[in-house]
């Protein structure tokens, strides 16, 4: 028992000590919160604020700074982008459709390889493709609105003109993350969510590529919807091509979409 | 005494006994982790389990295998010792390993794939090929990488187990078993230490390679901190493993005439890891942090390829394998008429590496520009195997036939050399923590990177010291239960040795075993 202990209290006073080493020696750095979507007052926002809008995502949400700082040298400084971005259009290279300083500052965050600013390629790709990711997918996801603001900032950076206004209106709708987790709660959203108006006249949506489902239970009963939805080929509605609809919504449904989606159509007479 | 390979199979029946009683407490705290995850997480769970679905059935069958093979392989030891059985039954050994293997790649890939998703759209749903959703991006790097770690792992466990047993040992049999035990796995455990840095780089440049972001965050930004505190600790396992060889030179009558060296290597080493341990910034507070204009210090990024730090630990590594070559000829005299040229030969290779890597160190580090400053690092490490390879080939030629000085005498450590062992499991295990820790931290806000965003109101990113403080405390629960499976094993030890004595018959393989002289703590 004794050898118990003193083993105990070694491991215990090992561990202690390399616990103060990591919480006494290094400094406490906190990572950045999670971005926030603002909910933005667009229609009372002057150009001044929104071009301090467009600094705090370059700062923050869009982690441009992560690659865009003087110290690390990963990417072009963009103090003078506005104004070097004349040159870059003139470039031979250059293969992307802006005209303007404007759209080549935006089309370089939503086309990154667009054109590659040279030295700055991934490695082995000559100078084609861009290791920035698309500032508007992935863990980044800047909405239109944001988007402009950064480039608003950009341009009053280099102290270039900015050719347009506060866009006013609703900022576009946030891409919703993790849609895929969050399953839909009602039927009409189960259509949504999987595109069925596509190709479909179906809840206040009016596709054409395959029948009109607005009374759809009237017509089929519930086992043959089901099968519809899972097995699109199994029967082919008259007058519609075959192999047309996509026969993986089982697959990504859960079992309680597909419940309330069953249910939906079944409840359309 | 036993052959090499009794000796063999006996730490291994040993320690499967022991690991019956740890696949338990395992099977266990595996259910409590999954409970809590869908308690906590349910959403994420609910998605996870529609795209892992078919894997994890698959893992609790295969589970299933794997306690079969186990309980065959531990249950059926003696009743399948010799001829055919005896190769039925390593067959189910290697079953049971190559089963524990695949059950660790399936849970892999359901963790790469939070880090790197495959085989789904932007929006996360399921594109309809499961291969691509388990072979993401990163899972084969990491599949190494674990697989590695976990033979080191899985050895620094043996040697504290073995350790253990030593300090409680009651004679000089058992003693003698336990420190070969502890030697052994001490040696597969740095073994397979020595490659990990490879499979980590590995890992690294393909985590820039999936997402340049996500790489800076990784080794650039606020974890790069953490990369320091595992070097520290890496120092520190160094310098226990040179510690544990010298202590282990008492086994070797002959060794006083090397004993005179130690001090001298002990002083090199300790000058490196101090060179090591000293970051090359200081310590911030907030308000330097914001006069440097960000949470990034500048050195930050470089000081993985600082000059000084590689000069450091290749000179650590030189030295670590000279204890290693002065403990293998402790005992022996080499025959061979070209011995002397052969040591000095061997020392100059030493002097000639160790004033290389120096400088080259030196003049990279302070007199080329901070892009050559990389350039170092390379003909260093060159230097440092060439010392170990050539040297490890002049000495197995040296000494073959050599003579010895005297009788090896296993279990001749002094008690305080077992925590040293202890050391290194405690180590792994805290840094396994810290190493888990920064694989999640690096998603950030993610719960499934770009698809799954974690959503909660109170989610953050921990600070290390943060993190450090629970991975401390899962490691001293951790260590608890280990020690006390070991505790439960000497236990059951007690009972058997009373039944030998009842029959006469079953004598302890050295018959000479001598009464154990009380040994003096000096710690
Ligand atoms: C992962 C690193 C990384 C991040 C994050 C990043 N960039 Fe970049 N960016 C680069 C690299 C590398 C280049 C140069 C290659 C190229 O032209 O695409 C570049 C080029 C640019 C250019 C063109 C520069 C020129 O001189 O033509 C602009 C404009 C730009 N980035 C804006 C942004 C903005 C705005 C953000 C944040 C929303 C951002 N970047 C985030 C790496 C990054
Ligand atoms: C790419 C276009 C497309 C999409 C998207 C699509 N469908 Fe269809 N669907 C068709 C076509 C074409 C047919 C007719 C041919 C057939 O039966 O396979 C059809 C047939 C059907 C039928 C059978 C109608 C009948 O009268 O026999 C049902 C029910 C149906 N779809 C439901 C859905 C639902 C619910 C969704 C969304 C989850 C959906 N579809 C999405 C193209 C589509």
């Amino acid at each position: 028992m004794k050898i118990f202990f003193r083993v105990i209290v070694f491991s215990v006073l090992t561990i202690v000590l390399y616990m103060l080493f990591a919480t006494q020696y290094i400094p406490p750095i906190n990572p950045a919160p999670p971005p926030k979507e603002e909910a933005l007052n667009l229609g009372a926002m002057t150009m001044p604020q929104f071009i301090a809008l467009g600094e705090k995502i370059f700062n923050g949400k869009g982690t441009c700074t992560l690659c865009h700082n003087p110290v690390v040298k990963r990417a072009p400084l963009l103090e003078s982008v506005a104004v070097r971005a004349n040159e870059r259009l003139k470039d031979p290279r250059y293969k992307g459709k802006a005209k303007n300083p404007a759209d080549y500052i935006e089309e370089s965050m939503r086309e990154p390889s667009a054109y590659v600013v040279a030295g700055f390629g991934v490695t082995g790709t000559n100078d084609t493709v861009s290791p920035m990711p698309v500032i508007t997918a992935g863990a980044i996801g800047l909405n239109d609105v944001e988007v402009k603001a950064v480039v608003a900032y950009l341009l009053q950076l280099g102290g270039a003109e900015i050719p347009f206004e506060v866009p006013r209106g609703q900022p576009v709708a946030e891409k919703k993350e993790g849609q895929a987790a969050a399953p839909a709660k009602t039927g009409a959203e189960v259509v949504k969510k999987y595109g069925c108006g596509g190709c479909h006249k179906i809840a206040g949506e009016a596709g054409a590529i395959g029948p009109d489902l607005t009374k759809i239970g009237a017509k089929r009963n519930v086992e043959y919807l089901r099968r519809a939805v899972l097995d699109p080929d199994a029967d082919i509605a008259q007058g519609f091509p075959g192999g047309m609809m996509p026969k993986d919504f089982g697959d990504k449904m859960t079992a309680g979409e597909f419940k309330l989606l069953v249910e939906f159509l079944a409840k359309s007479k | 005494m036993a052959t090499k390979d009794e000796r063999y199979d006996k730490m291994a029946y040993e320690f499967i006994k022991v690991s019956i009683t740890a696949y338990s407490i395992t099977a266990i705290i595996g259910g409590l982790l999954a409970f809590s995850l869908f308690m906590f997480y349910p959403d994420f769970m609910k998605y996870m389990t529609r795209l892992f679905g078919p894997t994890m059935l698959a893992y609790a069958l295969i589970f299933f295998a794997e306690s079969a093979s186990l309980y065959i392989y531990y249950y059926g030891w003696h009743a399948m010792h010799y001829g055919f059985l005896k190769w039925v039954h390593l067959t189910i050994g290697l079953v049971l390993n190559a089963v524990g293997t695949m059950l660790m790649f399936l849970a892999n890939s359901w963790v790469t794939f939070m880090l790197s998703p495959g085989g789904v759209d932007a929006a996360g749903a399921f594109q309809g090929d499961i291969w691509k959703v388990i072979h993401n991006f990163l899972w084969n790097p990491i599949n190494l990488h674990r697989f590695v770690a976990n033979i080191a792992y899985g050895g620094s466990i043996v040697g504290a187990y073995a350790a253990y047993r030593f300090l409680s040992a009651r004679n000089e049999t058992e003693k003698a078993h336990y420190d070969w035990m502890g030697y052994t796995a001490n040696l597969i455990a740095i073994g397979a230490l020595l490659p990990l840095p490879f499979a980590g780089y590995w890992l690294t440049a393909e985590i820039y390679a999936y997402s340049q972001q996500m790489g800076i965050t990784l080794m650039g930004g606020v974890f790069a901190w953490l990369f320091i505190t595992q070097a520290v600790i890496i120092g520190a396992l160094f310098l226990s493993a040179n510690y544990y060889l010298w202590c282990g030179m008492e086994r070797s009558p002959g060794a006083y005439r090397y004993t005179k060296y130690i001090k001298y290597i002990a002083g090199v080493i300790a000058v490196c890891f101090l060179v090591w341990f000293t970051p090359h910034t200081l310590i911030l507070k907030p308000w330097e942090l914001k006069t440097l204009g960000g949470q990034y210090h500048p050195f930050l990024g470089p000081l993985g390829i600082m000059p000084a730090k590689n000069t450091a630990v290749n000179n650590m590594l030189i030295f670590t394998f000279l204890s290693f070559l002065l403990y293998r000829r402790a005992n022996k005299i080499p025959t061979v008429s070209w011995a002397a040229a052969g040591s000095a030969i061997q020392a100059a290779i030493f002097i000639a590496a160790i004033l290389n890597i120096v400088y080259l160190g030196v003049y990279y580090g302070y007199f080329t520009n901070t892009v050559y400053k990389v350039a170092s690092s390379v003909p260093q490490v060159a230097s440092t195997l060439t010392v170990i390879i050539s040297c490890m080939v002049i000495d197995v030629l040296m000494f073959k036939g050599a003579k010895d000085v005297g009788e090896f005498r296993w279990g001749k450590m002094p008690q305080r050399s077992q925590y040293a062992l202890f050391l290194l499991a405690v180590s792994f295990t805290w840094l396994m923590g810290l190493m888990g820790f920064i694989r999640s931290a690096i998603r950030q806000h993610w719960h499934v990177y770009t698809v799954m965003r974690d959503n909660s109101l109170d989610a953050f990113t921990p600070t290390i010291g943060y993190a450090a403080k629970v991975v401390s405390i899962a490691t001293v629960i951790f260590m608890a239960i280990v020690i006390f499976i070991f505790w439960l094993s000497q236990l059951s030890a007690k009972k058997q040795e009373d039944k030998s004595k009842l029959h006469p018959e079953v004598i302890p393989y050295e018959p000479a075993a001598k009464p154990l002289k009380p040994e003096t703590e000096t710690e």
